[in-house]
């Protein structure tokens, strides 16, 4: 099954309205096993948008264009599917689920993805100690593993929540909705380690942030500017310190 | 073609539904004083409990078959049902389980019981009902070595008649109302419970209930009875064949904790439903009522309702003795064409007296749900609390869900605090659960989990894993 890939990932020509609007205007952008990219954009030009839309969130209707992703048609398939396909998408604004406690939850995500590789459901005592160990590479108190997901989380402990998730699930294509935001220094830094961590050559990247600082610990490859829903300028890391300097506006 | 794989889908949903191939022995359809008289000397029980039996049944006759419940009901003919049904030659109980006829055995087997492991294992002592009769009882005698009387209530009427003279009708009068009326007069089996003082109860005891014959109505009877200082916890489980016929299920449980003493009394309730348009189901109209005779005792009931065509069922708690609790921890599910009006009453009667009540409402299908509660203080009881919390929870949007929670404050020195919500199972929570990879269903099961949680916590260890599973099963074939 493991073919070297020639794309991870391939948008091409892509439209897409939520509730009768069109957000995402005709774009095209081409992700290779491996490489990190960037993208950047002021308010409201459609970067979550595409990360939902991508991840298949309902009512995000994909009016033209395709996707593929690992060589298949990414639209046609259900959110699970491109979730166990091993797309991962670390949201913006993590949801609260009261009354399931992390620790379940995070069993229950990862024994899916193991059924679906036709591996056994986890065995309580080495799942602990995955967890531990990934936790303390996060600064995650395991105490957070038995409250609610996300529910009275802080917004810095909910962005760890997801990376964790995101270590945990061993996805081949990293979606990161500004996972910086909302994390201190000493977060972002071990937050940017863990991505680090999981950037193995293979693994793909796209990485949605306002922030240089982000982009200084995880170094991008290409770095794509979102205006009214599509890519306006490409370019590398330089871009990013250009934007931080002089931002949208200026040309 | 097609009603195979109907059957089969069906089969999946409510994997109770088969029926035990066994001959039974009915006692003729109808209702009067010689069906009475019949089921009293099948039981051999002593006089007074068949003169008790027909003052119920003279006092029924001029009662009528209550219509206030938010529920669409078939007219029950009542002179149409079997009031009595036993596996056949079954004259007395068999002594130990290597008696029981093993379809028997296999039957509780496949109910996920099986009686003889759970003999082995220590924990949980089983009093299995079959239809009218209890078919087998583990851990009797261990049991009662320490004084714990946990048997058949035919038998302890035999045994132990001053217990249950003294207590039987104590908490449900005879007359409370057209069901509990019906169940006094012609009850067949149940479970009779008796701990000692100062005698906290080594493990978990439970009855499970089992419809097997058609046109047969269930009137289950259980007693129990916690002396001073004494701490019980108690489940009980149903279930019932598939059938197009509508099935009667009245039971009458009382309870009575004196001073010091605590019961907890769990239900897990899945009966059979009824199919996709509604047809078939058990109707369960049951009368559950705890009485805190004692001072600082305390009755709490924990309920997971899944299943019946009807549920009607108000799990009560009378505060009598001062400093006493009542506890109420629900959990109804409704989907496809069921209907429940389900909810407590607490009667606060003493001083300090505490409640508090949980309910969990989730609706699916066409379905109807209803949480119908009473609160009410005595001008006695001073300085009494309750706590009422009601939480809906719709899928979909054919179902319907209310909430009447009634109160009746005489006390100038009581509170009440009530919260209540409604909410629809939110898109964005399924959209992240799948995410991470869970399906549709999957994803739905947690939240609705996460969503009874504070009530499932209340059951026992042995029982919270297949409740929870019993959640999401009972909400399959919901997922729009
Ligand atoms: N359900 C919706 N109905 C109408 N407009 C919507 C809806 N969802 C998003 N939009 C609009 O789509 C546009 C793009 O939103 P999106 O969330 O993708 O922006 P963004 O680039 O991620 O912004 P930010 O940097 O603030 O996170 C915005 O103008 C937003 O108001
Ligand atoms: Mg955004």
């Amino acid at each position: 099954m493991k073919e070297a890939l020639d794309n991870m990932l391939e948008i091409k020509n892509l439209d897409v309205s939520v509730e009768d609007k069109q957000i995402i205007k005709n774009l095209n952008l081409k992700i290779g096993p491996g490489e990190v990219h960037a993208i950047m954009g002021p308010n409201g030009s459609g970067k979550s948008t595409i990360a939902h839309t991508l991840a298949g969130k309902p009512n995000y209707l994909v009016e033209a264009g395709n996707v593929d992703f690992k060589n298949e048609d990414l639209i046609a398939k259900d959110p699970y599917e491109r979730s166990l396909l091993g797309l991962f998408l670390a949201f913006q604004y993590p949801i609260e689920l009261p009354g399931v406690t992390n620790a379940s939850y995070l069993k229950q995500i990862l024994n899916a993805h193991r059924k679906s590789r036709g591996e056994n459901p986890i065995d309580a005592g080495e799942f602990l100690k995955i967890l531990k160990e990934k936790s303390r590479n996060l600064n995650i108190p395991m105490e957070m593993h038995s409250r609610f997901v996300n529910a009275g989380f802080s917004g810095g402990e909910k962005k760890k929540n997801e990376v964790l998730q995101m270590d945990l699930l061993d996805p081949s294509l990293i979606i990161m909705d500004e996972t910086d935001s909302g994390l201190d220094v000493d977060a972002l830094k071990s937050t940017s380690e863990a991505v680090n961590k999981l950037r193995d050559g293979k693994r793909s990247f796209l990485i949605i942030t306002h922030y240089l600082r982000l982009l200084e610990y995880i170094e991008p490859d290409h770095v794509h500017v979102f205006g009214d829903g599509s890519i306006i300028e490409s370019g590398d890391k330089s871009l990013a310190s250009r934007i931080d300097n002089e931002g949208y506006e200026v040309k | 073609m097609n009603k195979i794989n109907k059957d089969n889908f069906k089969q999946d949903a409510y994997k109770y539904g088969f029926v035990t191939e066994i001959e039974d022995e009915k006692i003729p359809k109808g209702l009067n004083e010689e069906v009475i008289k019949l089921i009293s000397s099948k039981k051999n029980e002593p006089k007074w409990m068949l003169e008790w039996r027909l003052a119920a049944y003279e006092r029924l006759k001029s009662m009528e078959v209550p219509k206030w419940a938010r529920a669409n009901i078939a007219d029950i003919d009542f002179q149409d049902l079997y009031y009595y049904s036993s596996p056949k030659d079954f004259k007395e109980k068999p002594k130990s389980l290597e008696e029981v006829d093993p379809k028997l055995l296999e039957t509780y087997e496949k109910l996920g019981i099986p009686l003889k492991e759970q003999e082995a294992l220590a924990g949980v002592a089983v009093d299995a009902v079959f239809d009218s009769v209890s078919v087998a009882t583990t851990f009797k005698e261990k049991l009662n070595e320490i004084g714990v009387i946990f048997s058949p209530i035919s038998e302890a009427i035999q045994k132990h008649p001053d217990l249950v003279k003294k207590y039987i009708g104590s908490v449900i009068p005879v007359t409370d109302h057209f069901y509990a009326t019906l169940n006094s007069a012609v009850f067949s089996d149940g479970s009779f419970v008796y701990i000692p003082k100062n005698v906290k109860c080594p493990m978990e005891l439970s009855t499970y209930f089992r419809i097997n014959a058609s046109e047969t109505g269930q009137f289950e009877r259980t007693l129990i009875i916690a002396d001073e200082g004494s701490y019980v916890s108690y489940l009980e489980g149903c279930t019932a064949p598939m059938r197009d016929e509508n099935q009667l299920h009245a039971a009458n449980v009382e309870l009575v904790a004196l001073d010091n003493a605590e019961i907890k009394y769990s239900t897990v309730q899945n009966w059979y439903p009824g199919d996709e348009e509604g047809k078939g189901g058990i109707y369960n109209f049951v009368t559950k009522r705890g009485l805190c005779k004692g001072k600082n005792s305390k009755i709490s009931w924990t309920q997971i309702e899944t299943g019946s065509a009807i549920t009607w069922k108000y799990p009560s708690c009378i505060l009598r003795g001062d400093n006493s609790t009542g506890e109420f921890y629900s959990v109804a599910i409704t989907n496809n064409h069921q209907q429940a009006d389900t909810g407590t009453k607490m009667i606060h009667l003493g001083k300090n007296t505490k409640s508090r009540i949980v309910s969990k409402g989730i609706s699916a299908g066409k379905s109807s749900n209803t949480y119908r509660g009473l609160v009410n203080f005595h001008r006695k009881a001073e300085n009494s609390k309750n706590f009422t919390q009601c939480d809906s929870l719709l899928v979909g949007s054919s179902c319907k869900a209310n909430t009447i929670p009634l109160t009746e404050n005489n006390s100038n020195t009581s509170s009440l605090e009530h919260e209540a919500t409604t909410s629809k199972i939110s898109d964005d929570q399924l959209f992240y659960c799948m995410q991470r990879g869970l399906d549709a269903e999957e994803a739905q099961s947690l939240i609705v989990n996460g969503f009874c949680k504070e009530v499932l916590q209340q059951l026992p260890m042995e029982f919270a894993v297949e409740a929870q599973k019993l959640v999401s099963i009972s909400l399959e074939g919901s997922v729009g």
